[in-house]
């Protein structure tokens, strides 16, 4: 059971999440479209690759990096049985988000978010419940345009994130920011598909190990 | 935690209406159950029936007869009924053995009816690509017109016992307005089952008013009856045809019986509405009220009785003068502290 859980520790890409995605694939999917000049958030600009008539061209090879790391990290969680929880506050999405999550065996929160549903989960859920291991955001801003209230409360309950973030969104108190476009279709339809991808993968591996166990 | 020492019991207990309503675990609601079928049973041999075939009823009846109760609510009386009853329906624990909730909308709070949202917009995407589909192949959408008028949505009430949760105003209303718009689809017969789930019959409430045929008597001479009722009043009238405006109130001729001419003119209004003076002759009899109310009982008593000589259009035109409503007004009662149904003492500065 210890060697189970240590022996992915030990790979660098134990999942191979880079098969997953090329730098074309994002490319056609729109990931590198940000938001106008005006709207760039100070701390999105390390991210940037420059300004096209006042268009804001997100650098796709930090994603890809960002990418990388973010897909390996919920490989992990997802291998070790961790409870994900996706979050986006898109209405055009909800419903693709919650599909996925659905398709995963993961849970989604894609609604109107309580105030006290991190912090204050015993009281408005009973005793005992467990709370999420990793939190991922499709869009890190809310219907307001301000950060995810998520953000903060996971930070506070030191549940790590995953989360898209845009030239107007701020990257800090998220673990594995993926800089990228949140709002085309294609971007967040991409997205979903490799998250799904990844959570499937490591859920059929950490099945497989088992069962190799078990024949030992 | 602290310890209170110079305190009451009064403050160190609990508010114990702040934990919500009890919660009832698995075990306690199944050895109630083994309870109840071992009280049936024993319940049926006291009263020397047979304890497999020993119904609900059979036990009600038992009940009251061992236990006879005068107290006036009937929900106060001694009851014995399956605990599936008597305990609300409630939420099992949400979560598995390894802490993994159930449903993948659990941490939104309101699962159910998040829940119900997705599903009710997958049915809305799924008849739209239906739509497509035929639009693509150029065939006509189906327009069968759903039966509006006899239908309508689900209380909210009755949402939040589907659902055993709590659904805001708000909540609620933004369902229905999706269930309207899935509903205004043209192609929304696919997912009729879907939703005749939140759809309930209403029971139609204007019951179709049947107009009697004419009767005829020995003679071969067409009439109709009709009853009405003003105040205190109550009478029923005979209205008979070829007749001459002979009008008999409980053997009496009207002239004797209203001796006020506004009595008779009450009296004629349904003939004269009608154009029909001189055509019936009437037979009534009468019994309560005073003056006036007697006169107002026979006048709808007759109208209602001549609504089967006349066509439905001046049936329609009756019903719109008021000759076949039943006025409503009684006399109001007198209230304590008041010297009538209104009228209040008089008030003295000193």
């Amino acid at each position: 059971d210890d060697k189970l859980l240590t022996e992915p520790l030990s790979h660098p890409d134990f999942f191979s999440v880079k098969e997953l995605f090329t730098l074309k694939d994002l490319f056609d999917a729109r990931v590198h479209l940000g938001h106008k000049k005006g709207c760039r958030h100070r701390f999105m600009e390390p991210y940037i690759f420059g300004c096209r008539l006042d268009q804001d061209i997100i650098d796709l090879d930090q994603t890809m990096q960002h990418l990388q790391l973010a897909l390996n990290f919920t490989a992990h969680v997802a291998y070790r049985g961790g409870i994900i929880l996706f979050v986006s506050r898109r209405r055009q999405f909800c419903h693709l988000v919650e599909s996925t999550a659905r398709a995963c065996g993961e849970y989604a929160h894609t609604r109107y978010w309580q105030g006290g549903l991190l912090t204050n989960a015993h009281i408005q859920f009973g005793p005992g419940v467990r709370l999420p291991d990793l939190l991922i955001f499709l869009s890190t801003l809310n219907n307001v345009f301000e950060p995810h209230v998520a953000i903060r409360d996971a930070a506070k309950m030191n549940i790590p994130t995953v989360g898209v973030v845009d030239t107007n969104c701020n990257p800090c108190l998220i673990t594995y920011p993926i800089p990228g476009n949140d709002d085309s279709p294609a971007a967040v339809e991409l997205y979903c598909k490799l998250f799904r991808m990844t959570i499937i993968r490591a859920k059929d591996k950490r099945r497989q190990s088992e069962a190799i166990q078990e024949l030992q | 935690t602290l310890r209170l020492i110079c305190t009451t019991t009064a403050v160190q207990k609990r508010n114990a209406g702040a934990s919500g309503p009890e919660k009832y675990t698995e075990a306690f609601i199944k050895k109630q159950i083994e309870e109840f079928n071992l009280g049936k049973r024993h319940l049926a041999n006291m009263m020397g029936e047979d304890p497999e075939t020993f119904t609900q009823e059979d036990i009600d009846r038992a009940i009251a007869y061992l236990f006879p109760s005068g107290l006036f609510d009937k929900q106060a009386r001694p009851l014995m009924k399956h605990p599936n009853e008597v305990f609300p329906e409630q939420r099992k624990i949400q979560w598995g053995e390894d802490g993994r909730p159930f449903h993948f909308l659990f941490y939104t709070g309101k699962q159910s009816y998040y829940s119900l949202m997705h599903e009710t917009y997958e049915k809305f995407l799924h008849v739209q690509k239906h739509q497509d589909q035929l639009t693509a192949e150029d065939l006509p959408l189906q327009k069968e017109k759903r039966n509006l008028a006899g239908s309508r949505w689900l209380t909210k009430i009755e949402l939040e016992e589907m659902l055993l949760e709590k659904v805001s105003d708000d909540d609620y209303s933004r369902f229905i307005q999706l269930l309207q718009k899935l509903v205004a689809l043209p192609c929304a017969d696919i997912e009729e089952k879907f939703i005749q789930k939140f759809s309930k019959e209403v029971p139609v409430q204007l019951q179709k008013v049947v107009i009697e045929p004419l009767q005829h008597d020995e003679r071969g001479v067409a009439f109709s009856t009709g009853e009405g009722k003003r105040k205190t009043a109550r009478a029923t009238a005979v209205v008979y045809d070829n007749g001459t405006g002979k009008i008999t109130v409980n053997g009496i001729d009207i002239l004797h019986y209203f001796p006020v001419l506004q009595d008779r003119e009450q009296l004629l209004f349904p003939f004269q509405f009608l154009g029909r003076i001189g055509k019936h002759d009437m037979v009534c009899t009468v019994s309560g009220g005073g003056r006036s109310a007697q006169a107002g009982a026979i006048r709808l008593a007759s109208a209602k009785a001549l609504r089967s000589f006349v066509t439905e259009k001046e049936v329609e035109f009756m019903r719109q003068a008021g000759l076949l409503t039943v006025d409503p007004r009684v006399k109001e009662r007198k209230k304590p502290g008041q010297e009538g149904p209104r009228r209040k003492f008089t008030w003295k500065k000193r």
